[in-house]
């Protein structure tokens, strides 16, 4: 308990050198950026006034100050260009949510068609079904994920007839969204297991309960699966929360309005306010989701001690 | 047990143990000599591998062939805007023909011509960031893991810059340079190295403290000698895996800047750019080939380079070499 504490602080001091060295880069920016196409039609003067309103002109410790004292207020702030003067939380709030559900929808088919797909191979190693899912997961891997995500969205749409772009009240658009989204993880979950498979097989305490007489079945759900379970556990929380913060491919190419291209609009908009909420939410996410990792595989194999001895990575 | 009282230690020695063994250069021969060599048996697993031979050869071809293009004869220029010449109108958007092998793209440039420079482009990005990715990644990775001192304060400076999303720094960075290749190189080696850097940590973490480099420590072998012999060594198939995914990642990643509009600018042709051109008319069918060639090519790329990489780093692992 106590080492979690200390390192629930020690990843609180982390977020907020984060944060900070984000909002300093951001600083960094030409001022240009805040006012998109009406820079060359506003003078000298109101330029000044614009920026003196976003409180821009101030010192940038100043500015900092502000910031986390209306943080500290659990204000996030209020959009600057993106949305102006729209609340940061009621922004980024609803398209959190819809990620959420495409992200978890994947995570659900990634793991079972994953799973499923390494095991098969594992059980066939070196021949064919081996070899055809090995294909797979190098080209899933290595080829940049657009260009399998164009290819999908320009042939798959016309073989099977589906919507071409997400559409809120239809639950046929959603095929195609989660089936581009779950393609990458699922050749990560496939390879992940195969190998573990292979490598765990050849253990002694495999050997050891296949001489006992167990039957295959047996060693597979109860000795393999248990242990191949501890892991994933670790892995778990954090690809769980990460979904929310989408897919910019994905989202942007069936038009769905989740979070997945926000950053990016945001850093060209240089929505600071939106920016530095965005990236507080996603170190948060990174760091939480680690710390429930650990928590989580600890309690699943009793052998793992955190905090014995330098139990962060 | 004796009762014999030792005055001396040197009497009670066996002398002839303490003598000077004959020197036989025949026996010497014997037991000291393997034709094994690393490297030697690395290259021969490797070509046992058929498919890695294979796409080792397109990739040779490829890179050859992009350096070369411009020199052969009947080239086009990759940024000349090609007319008409009955009507004098920009040729646009020609299917594949014997002029243009590849087409031409919405404003008459020729696609082959394009295609080529771009691969040359993005291969060039590919292979620096590869490069600079193992020179930063593996001094500093090499370091965290060796000097106890130096391990709380780069781990520090790792957490927080892994918890910056990779996102924020790349575009940040191409906005704040002007986007250019060397823009787009740096930017990919600022947020490329952690990972190389925290993967050849805990590997040296691993192997730092086996017997013989504990041995070689007590010998007063200085800390740069026992990391460039002692260690590094191990590390070679693991590097060479890194540096060869490095290629694709770096492609992957000049693509994602293209298609969020901060990639490279469309006189220098990239495999980013040329994608994102084919993106925009992929809906027409007639003019889909403006997307399928450059996707052919980059697929070609990128998966030889991951299956190479894998191979290589397999054959290299002494463990497969019986």
């Amino acid at each position: 308990m106590k080492y979690y504490i200390k390192r629930l602080l020690r990843s609180f001091l982390t977020l907020i050198i984060v944060v900070t060295v984000v909002f300093l880069l951001m600083r960094l920016m030409p001022v240009e950026g805040y006012f998109g196409a009406s820079f060359d039609k506003l003078d000298e003067v109101q330029k000044e006034i614009k920026l003196k309103n976003l409180g821009l002109l101030d010192p940038w410790y100043m500015q900092l100050k502000s910031f986390y004292v209306s943080l500290l207020h659990g204000d996030l702030g209020e959009s600057i260009t993106y949305r102006p003067k729209v609340a940061i939380s009621s922004i980024i709030g609803s398209k959190f949510l819809i990620s959420l559900r495409f992200g978890l929808a994947s995570l659900v088919v990634s793991l079972v068609v994953g799973l499923s797909m390494g095991i098969l191979m594992a059980r066939s190693k070196g021949k064919f079904w081996d070899k055809i899912g090995t294909g797979y997961v190098v080209g899933a891997n290595a080829v940049p994920a657009v260009i399998y995500y164009l290819l999908i969205q320009v042939f798959v749409t016309n073989w099977f007839d589906l919507p071409l772009l997400f559409e809120k009240d239809n639950p046929v658009s959603w095929i195609l969204p989660v089936l581009c989204l779950s393609l990458v993880s699922t050749a990560y979950y496939a390879m992940w297991i195969r190998r573990y498979m292979v490598d765990e097989l050849n253990k002694d305490y495999i050997r050891l309960a296949r001489a006992k007489g167990l039957r295959n079945k047996t060693i597979m759900i109860k000795h393999v699966m248990r242990n191949a379970f501890v892991p994933m556990a670790q892995y778990l929380p954090a690809s769980i929360l990460y979904t929310i913060s989408g897919s910019i491919y994905v989202e942007s190419l069936f038009s769905i309005p989740g979070t997945g291209g926000l950053l990016v609009t945001a850093i060209q908009r240089q929505d600071n306010t939106l920016v530095q909420a965005l990236v507080l939410v996603y170190s948060s996410i990174g760091i939480i989701g680690l710390l429930l990792g650990d928590i989580m595989m600890a309690a699943f194999d009793p052998r793992i001690k955190l905090g014995a001895e330098g139990g962060s990575r | 047990m004796s009762n014999k009282v030792i005055n001396k230690i040197a009497d009670n020695t066996d002398s002839s143990l303490f003598e000077f063994a004959e020197y036989d250069a025949s026996k010497a021969e014997l037991t000291g000599y393997s034709n094994y060599s690393f490297w030697r048996s690395t290259i021969q697993v490797f070509f046992k591998n058929k498919v890695a031979v294979t796409l080792l050869i397109v990739v040779g071809f490829i890179i050859l062939f992009t350096l070369a293009q411009p020199y052969l004869p009947n080239q086009k220029l990759p940024n000349k805007i090609y007319l008409d010449p009955a009507t004098g109108m920009q040729l646009r958007n020609q299917a594949p023909n014997a002029e243009y092998w590849f087409g031409t793209n919405s404003i008459g440039q020729d696609l082959w011509a394009r295609i080529w420079s771009g691969t040359r482009t993005s291969l060039f990005i590919g292979f620096a960031v590869g490069l600079f990715e193992a020179i930063v990644g593996i001094t500093i990775g090499a370091l965290w893991g060796y000097v106890r001192k130096l391990d709380a304060l780069i781990t520090e400076i790792y957490n927080v810059w892994d918890n910056i999303p990779t996102t924020v720094v790349l575009i940040i960075l191409t906005y704040i340079m002007r986007p250019s290749v060397p823009t787009i190189i740096f930017a990919m080696c600022m947020t490329g190295w952690l990972g190389m850097a925290r993967f050849v940590r805990n590997l040296i973490i691993i192997i730092r403290d086996r017997e013989y480099n504990l041995a070689s420590r007590c010998l007063g072998t200085p800390t740069s000698r026992i990391i460039t012999k002692n260690l590094l060594p191990y590390l070679v198939s693991v590097i060479m895996l890194r540096m060869a995914l490095a290629i694709p990642a770096a492609i992957g990643n000049e693509v994602f800047l293209s298609y969020i509009g901060m990639g490279l600018p469309l006189d220098i042709p990239s495999l980013g750019n040329l994608i994102n051109e084919g993106r925009v008319l992929m809906m027409t069918p007639a003019l889909r080939y403006q997307l399928l060639f450059p996707a052919l090519v980059i697929s070609l790329v990128t998966v030889s380079f991951y299956v190479i990489g894998n191979v290589f780093a397999d054959s290299a692992d002494p463990r497969n070499h019986v």
